[in-house]
């Protein structure tokens, strides 16, 4: 799997694509893979406060529970709601399928992600351990 | 004879399949297992579920154990250790039963299949093999009959789905049509075209499964080489019906669309028969039996708690302990087993409740994330197969 090289990663498996001071949050096709068939995606209002590194959210597989973890602080703006109706399209398409967009309260947030040739690195190891 | 529990983790004869294929492994009850194959070749827990419903899954069922019962006191010693009535079983005839602690809660559930006229197998849990093998040696030492723990002998595959008939039928000489439900069989079992002669001689062929389909498990030798041949064979005469392999996590689905108990979550050492809903498998009618006279008396006391079937009415998907609620929202039971149904396009759970929460049409709540989601309790088993016209 080639990771888009237009965004960020983190370590919880997420991914974040900054355009001025919005961004894009979904999770990696890393992330999709490990939980299997996604039947459930919980997302918060738009409005909510999100806090880097604490959780915004749930994606639950058949077999799994998972916490989606926030890669910046900030404000959400808009919520995929299509995946409310359509999990599955995480699987398909895990890097298409963002959950939410978000106003960015600290740009400096993303300084500590990792790159996508970074993240390729780190899954490798994990997965290979 | 005895065996000293090894602290790594298990292994199946079809591991290394496991692992070439591309599955997901898991720890399951001590063991390393395959939990799902890759989408990449047409898997996933959906996908397999869809196929032993549909068409026809293949599992590795080698973790359950095996234990062999041989004398001429063994239906005596079988009926004494389980609650099932072995001595309505013809040769050939297997039955769903349970071993009981004298308080009438469960050591394991068991199949129970008689092989001969003095011999017995019973089937058990993975989780419990060790414990299990004890026990029944443990508390049957006062009968003429010779208990053999043969867990580590057997590859146990298991062939399922409304086409195993059909897949298997191609690959022994037996013949499956007058096979019936919970009945067994031994045959030939190919191992390549006929022409080549090669097979196994006189496996062991039942009728049985976990899935709540039709289907069959097969016991063949556990030797690497013969364990990998079979499993392969099936998977290429198999591949014109459409066979997948399937792992524990479609197993786990398919049994709960089916309400067939997992022993840890709706059967325990700490719920009894009667609780459990299990009644119509344990003979009163037997004069004797570990667990018996407790049960006579928790039944006479009077059942508190009872196992109902949920199904969510809210956004949300159940799971493995958490709290069931009543509709003012104080805690009152708690989930056994809880997921989406595959098949049935629902979330739907297992769950402990009191029996005055458990008539059908109840609305009830279950807890998820702090947040309590409505369910309703529903008829079970939620999945019947259709009968065969």
């Amino acid at each position: 799997m080639a990771y888009p090289t237009d965004r960020q990663y983190t370590k919880e498996h997420e991914w974040i694509q900054v355009n001025g001071n919005t961004a894009t949050v979904g999770i990696t096709d890393y992330a999709q893979q490990s939980l299997g068939d996604i039947v459930f995606v919980e997302t918060p209002k738009v409005g909510a406060e999100l806090t880097a590194g604490k959780t915004f959210g749930t994606v639950e597989s058949v077999k799994a529970v998972s916490d989606l973890f926030a890669p910046a602080s900030g404000t959400v703006t808009e919520v995929n709601g299509d995946l409310a109706t359509s999990p599955e399209k995480v699987n398909s398409d895990a890097h298409g399928s963002w959950m939410l967009k978000m106003t960015l309260k600290n740009p400096g947030d993303l300084d500590g992600l990792l790159s996508a040739a970074d993240y390729e690195k780190f899954v490798a190891e994990e997965a290979g351990h | 004879m005895s065996s000293v529990e090894a602290p790594t983790i298990r292994k199946t004869a079809l591991n290394a399949v496991h692992r070439q294929m591309g599955a997901k492994m898991v720890e399951f009850s001590g063991w390393d297992m395959p939990v799902e194959y890759p989408a990449a070749i047409g898997c996933g827990i959906i996908n397999e579920h869809m196929a032993v419903r549909t068409g026809v899954g293949i599992f590795d069922v080698s973790h359950m154990g095996d234990i062999r019962l041989a004398g001429p006191q063994a239906l005596a010693a079988v009926q004494h250790i389980s609650m099932n009535d072995a001595s309505k079983l013809a040769i050939g005839q297997a039955q769903y039963s349970a071993l009981l602690y004298p308080a009438g809660t469960f050591v394991d559930d068991v199949i129970v299949h008689r092989l001969g006229e003095d011999e017995y197998l019973l089937v058990i849990n993975a989780g419990t093999r060790e414990k299990d093998f004890n026990w029944v040696r443990d508390n049957t030492r006062d009968f003429d009959c010779a208990v053999e723990n043969l867990s580590d002998d057997y590859t146990q595959i298991a062939i399922q789905g409304p086409k195993a008939v059909n897949l298997l039928q191609k690959l022994t000489d037996a013949d499956l049509s007058a096979v019936k439900f919970y009945w067994v069989t031994r045959g030939l079992i190919l191992l390549a075209k006929k022409s080549m002669r090669r097979f196994l001689q006189n496996t062991l062929i039942a009728r049985t499964g976990y899935t709540a389909e039709d289907g069959f498990e097969i016991y063949v030798p556990s030797d690497e080489p013969t364990s990998t041949w079979v499993w392969n064979r099936i998977l290429e005469v198999g591949k014109e019906l459409g066979v997948i392999p399937c792992g524990l996590g479609a197993r786990n689905t398919l049994r709960l669309e089916g309400k067939l108990p997992l022993y840890g979550h709706e059967i325990s050492d700490t719920i009894n028969v009667w609780e459990a809903g299990l009644d119509r498998f344990c003979k009163m009618d037997k004069p004797e039996f570990v667990g018996r006279a407790a049960l006579e008396k928790a039944k006479a006391a009077g059942v508190k708690r009872t196992l109902v079937g949920l199904e969510m009415t809210e956004r949300g998907i159940a799971r493995d302990g958490y709290k069931v609620l009543d509709p003012g929202g104080r805690e009152i039971g708690y989930v056994t087993s809880g997921s989406p149904a595959p098949f049935l396009k629902k979330n739907i759970a297992l769950a402990y409740v009191p029996v005055e929460f458990g008539a059908v049409g109840t609305a009830l709540k279950v807890e998820i994330r702090g947040q309590g989601a409505g369910a309703v309790v529903v008829p079970t088993p939620f999945y019947k197969r259709p009968k065969k016209a």
